[in-house]
């Protein structure tokens, strides 16, 4: 009974916690001869581990992402979607990937071929990187970095390069245009994302991630309440360097065909399509991991595997991608700019002002936290509110579009001009 | 140092989700903006006026449905309406009435179609288009449950209507009616206050009103611009003039004007079909007209107001049974006579946006 | 109701605009020559009584003697209606004043008509073939382009005699092989 009710379990058989039975087997094979000779093999052994569960969780949650992407945004759309290939068409992506891999793959003649091969397989690597760092319980984090946020900036930031890698070998003028779109865009919304995460870091004090979620148990609070802006900031320029809509123009569909990946076929179109969608599923886990408690969730982690709980939140917070995608139309590549640019980087910038004052006075002085906390999450929400409601105001963004009808004219002779 | 750069041409189309057809253009492009356009036309020239010299008048009914395939039902009526004005032919009421319900209800359809395809080259993922599809498809029922077809209807007939409706039209037609109103708002409250399509749609291809007159502009082209112009007003025809509707204009001429000008005609024409369903009176609705008519030595000119603009028959007739000269004045084709103005000097992305706009179908401008 | 006008009524009016002129009304239509076609084509469009500024249609017939062009022009302004026909006389290179500069609108419409029929109209900007290819020999919409008799009574399909030259893009005389692609 009182294993149940208790919290730090640490048997191997404890699966609420999937490290227990790694850490389990690490220690026996640290155990060997006489305690030290084999501690390379287990650091080899565990590196496969995290290695290989990242790869097979990866592989299995693309298959999981598209149908789920094809089921919602059809239901969306008052269409059923997939549903005659397997049951309720579970069996969509199976289908998909086995077309996929019985196409011809085409390579254009006069492009760069070695590039043009590389940019498919170059383009899986940031997102199994990312997914690397993510904290899945609290053993479960396949790579414990201290610097986890500066690692996902910096490998999320390789995404532009592969795109123009794909858009320039591929020898059409299309893709070279999406591509390049591509990265004008990237390149801008990197800067409002790390100015957000710069923000969580700057307040909570750590920059690993287990570190993040551990203080958020810690203070038994979800930092999207301490921080909106920082987390609406993350959410909107971490979604548009996914090249999703409303912020797919390097593969508008409808003006450039498919932009950068125009002429992959095959399996490397596949890769292209499955790796948007991991990077999505990463962005949201990033996102449920900074903002939204990770694996924690106030102390239903003792009976609910902390994994179930991550994965839980995961998708949930994927849900909110396919609802902009689903219902959004698309912006043009001057206007997305204009929004990085004149909106979101003084909106992280003002968070990073905000947040850098509340943590200098919290720490300088030692107020107790039962203090600080509720009155920085008050003043945090209400800036945040007032912020957005009134630079849209006052800088025309909201005023220069006002809606309004056709005028309708009956007697057509009258008005008509001389 | 000025940086030499070379300006690029790029060929949008022939095979391109957005363009509505085989509709080529070609761009000359200097970073995202367009220097100069071309168009390219003639992927799905058939030779239908060439044809139709071969034919009787009855058997050349079926082609003009496919000239604008998605709006068969007003193609139809003014090539009928040219020839029984050259031949002096009067249509009974019941046939007036159901030839007015027709057109309005394919007018219905074919601006679903236009609307959802203008939201789909903006960007949103085929969204609107789906939602406005389910009403579309309701009125393609109807149209096969009265002519067998739900696309190329084949259903106007010289002197009258081929078909009458059948029981169960009346009774859905009814209740089409009484949802699209609800409808409509949802889609209004779904797409006109959307702040990206105002952004992408505001400002792009506008046209100023004396270019469009000079252009030979009509349907909401012209309407976007202000110009009052319907033929349903200015010269109707079969019994239009007995309903009381409103015609939308617009202000400055530009893609979310014209978008505003057919989510208004939406309303517009449920109006009527509300003023005409209930007064379909009883009597024949074609009168007997020989199979292989012979209309007198002479030349017609008669149009409609199909959804995409004005489109008119120039008949001109040897007293034979196959018509000597069969010209189609398409809408379509003359409304990208402003395509250049609309598109140089604007992006890529806006060109797309502006060429939604004008609802081109290639049937049309290619005949 | 758009007025449909008649040709004397738009002939009366011409003969007070333009008086030197020559123009004849026949039943519902306004024969002009072709030399005057642009000075009477301005002033039906800048009259203060006719303000004919909308250019409905543009057309062509082919009479097997001659060659009509017709012009139905309306007012939006007035709501009435006008037809004007020019004859061409000339078979194998007709030719015409263009009223691009009158009516932006007969831009796409005049390209139509010099594509189907291989009238030519001089002072138009950019007079090319719209619908066939560059390269199709043959004006389609003639009389004499398959030798179809006028006013055929069903007629059946009729045996089309063979195109010598021009048949498909491959053949044309303006094609030429594209460069093999470059080798990286």
């Amino acid at each position: 009974m009182t294993a149940l009710c208790g919290y730090v379990l640490s048997e191997w058989y404890d699966l609420r916690d999937l490290g227990n039975p790694v850490q389990a087997l690490l220690d026996w094979i640290n155990g060997w001869g006489d305690g030290s000779t084999f501690h390379w093999l287990a650091y080899v052994v565990a590196g496969l581990i995290g290695a290989a569960a990242i790869g097979l969780f990866l592989g299995i949650a693309m298959l999981s992402l598209i149908w789920i992407e094809r089921k919602a945004v059809s239901r969306i759309q008052i269409r059923y979607g997939p549903n005659r290939t397997g049951p309720f068409g579970l069996l969509q992506p199976v289908a998909d990937a086995l077309k996929l891999m019985q196409k011809e793959a085409l390579t254009p003649l006069a492009g760069d071929k070695y590039v043009f091969w590389l940019a498919p397989v170059v383009i899986f690597i940031p997102t199994l990187l990312v997914f690397g760092v993510l904290p899945f319980g609290p053993k479960m984090t396949a790579a414990n970095i201290n610097v986890a946020v500066l690692y996902i900036v910096a490998v999320g930031s390789a995404t532009p390069l592969v795109i123009f890698m794909a858009g320039w070998s591929s020898n059409n003028k299309y893709s070279l245009l999406g591509a390049m779109r591509g990265i004008a865009m990237a390149i801008s919304y990197e800067i409002p994302m790390v100015l957000s995460l710069l923000g969580v870091v700057l307040f909570t004090g750590h920059m690993d991630l287990n570190g993040i979620v551990q203080w958020q148990q810690k203070y038994h609070v979800w930092l999207i309440v301490l921080q909106p802006l920082a987390a609406l900031t993350y959410f909107i320029s971490a979604s548009a360097e996914l090249n999703r809509t409303p912020t797919d123009i390097a593969e508008a569909e409808s003006e450039i065909v498919a932009g950068y990946h125009t002429e992959y076929s095959g399996m490397k179109f596949g890769l292209f399509y499955a790796v948007e969608l991991g990077n999505a599923l990463a962005v949201s886990g990033i996102w449920a991991t900074l903002f939204f408690g990770g694996w924690w969730l106030f102390g239903l982690d003792r009976w609910i595997p902390a994994w179930l709980i991550f994965l839980g939140k995961m998708y949930i917070l994927y849900g909110a991608l396919i609802l902009t995608r689903g219902t959004l139309p698309r912006l043009r590549i001057d206007q997305l700019l204009d929004f990085a640019w004149k909106f979101l980087l003084p909106l992280a910038l003002v968070n990073v002002l905000v947040v850098a004052a509340e943590v200098t006075i919290w720490q300088e002085n030692g107020i107790s936290a039962g203090w600080v906390l509720p009155i920085a999450a008050v003043i945090n929400i209400v800036l945040s509110g007032v912020l957005i409601v009134g630079y849209t105001q006052t800088f025309g963004f909201a005023r220069r579009q006002r809606p309004r009808r056709a005028r309708l004219v009956t007697d057509t002779l009258a008005a008509m001009p001389q | 140092m000025t940086i030499q750069t070379e300006p690029f041409i790029v060929n949008i189309g022939p095979q391109h989700p957005s363009t509505h057809g085989v509709f080529r253009m070609r761009v000359v492009l200097d970073g995202e903006k367009i220097i100069d356009a071309d168009m390219v036309v003639g992927y799905l020239h058939r030779s239908l006026e060439k044809l139709a010299e071969e034919r009787t008048y009855t058997q050349n009914i079926p082609f003009t449905d496919r000239m604008d395939y998605l709006s068969a039902m007003s193609n139809n009526l003014g090539y009928c309406m040219a020839v029984e004005k050259l031949a002096g032919i009067r249509v009974p009421e019941r046939g007036q009435y159901l030839r007015v319900i027709m057109a309005e209800l394919q007018r219905i359809a074919n601006h679903s179609m236009a609307i959802g395809t203008f939201i789909n080259d903006c960007g949103a993922w085929q969204t609107p288009l789906m939602w406005m599809f389910a009403e579309r498809e309701k009125i393609l029922d109807l149209f096969e449950m009265t002519c067998g077809a739900r696309l190329t209807c084949n259903y106007m007939r010289i002197g009258g209507v081929a078909f009458d409706i059948p029981d169960e039209f009346l009774p859905a037609v009814n209740g089409l009616l009484d949802d699209l109103p609800r409808k409509i708002d949802e889609y209004e409250k779904m797409l006109m206050e959307n702040e990206i399509l105002i952004a992408r749609a505001r400002g792009v291809g506008t046209i100023p009103r004396d270019l469009a007159i000079n252009a030979s502009l009509t349907g909401p082209m012209i309407r976007g611009c202000g110009i009052p112009f319907d033929i349903r007003k200015a010269d109707p025809y079969a019994v239009y003039d007995r309903f009381d509707f409103a015609i939308p204009v617009g202000e400055n001429g530009d893609s979310y004007d014209r978008f505003l000008v057919r989510m208004a005609e939406l309303r517009e024409s449920v109006k009527i079909l509300k003023q005409a369903v209930p007064a379909l009176p009883g009597g024949p609705y074609k009168v007997d007209v020989p199979l292989s008519v012979r209309p007198p030595v002479g030349d017609a000119y008669a149009r409609v107001e199909s959804p995409k603009g004005e489109l008119g028959y120039y008949i001109v007739s040897d007293g034979g049974t196959a018509p000597y000269r069969f010209h189609v004045r398409a809408p379509s084709y003359i409304n990208l006579s402003v395509l250049r103005e609309m598109v140089i000097g604007a992006s890529v992305a806006d060109s797309i946006v502006a060429l939604g706009s004008i609802d081109i179908v290639i049937g049309e401008v290619d005949r | 109701m758009t007025i449909e006008l008649t040709g004397e009524r738009v002939a009366a009016r011409l003969g007070e605009l333009l008086p030197e002129t020559r123009v004849e009304a026949i039943g519902h239509s306004v024969y002009v020559a072709a030399e005057s076609l642009l000075a009477v084509c301005t002033a039906l469009r800048d009259d203060a009584d006719l303000r004919m500024q909308h250019l409905t249609s543009m057309t062509a017939v082919d009479y097997i003697t001659h060659f009509e062009t017709v012009y139905h022009l309306q007012s939006l302004a007035k709501n009435h209606l006008a037809v004007l026909k020019c004859r061409i006389d000339e078979r194998d290179e007709p030719e015409i004043p263009s009223v691009v500069s009158v009516w932006y609108g007969a831009q796409l419409q005049e390209r139509e008509v010099y594509d189907l029929f291989g009238i030519r109209f001089t002072g138009h900007p950019d007079l090319r073939r719209i619908f066939l290819w560059e390269g199709f020999a043959g004006w389609p919409l003639r009389k004499d382009f398959l030798q179809i008799s006028a006013g055929a009574q069903h007629p059946g399909l009729p045996h089309f005699p063979k195109q010598e030259q021009g048949f498909g893009v491959l053949s044309g005389p303006n094609w030429t092989a594209p460069e093999p692609p470059r080798q990286s």
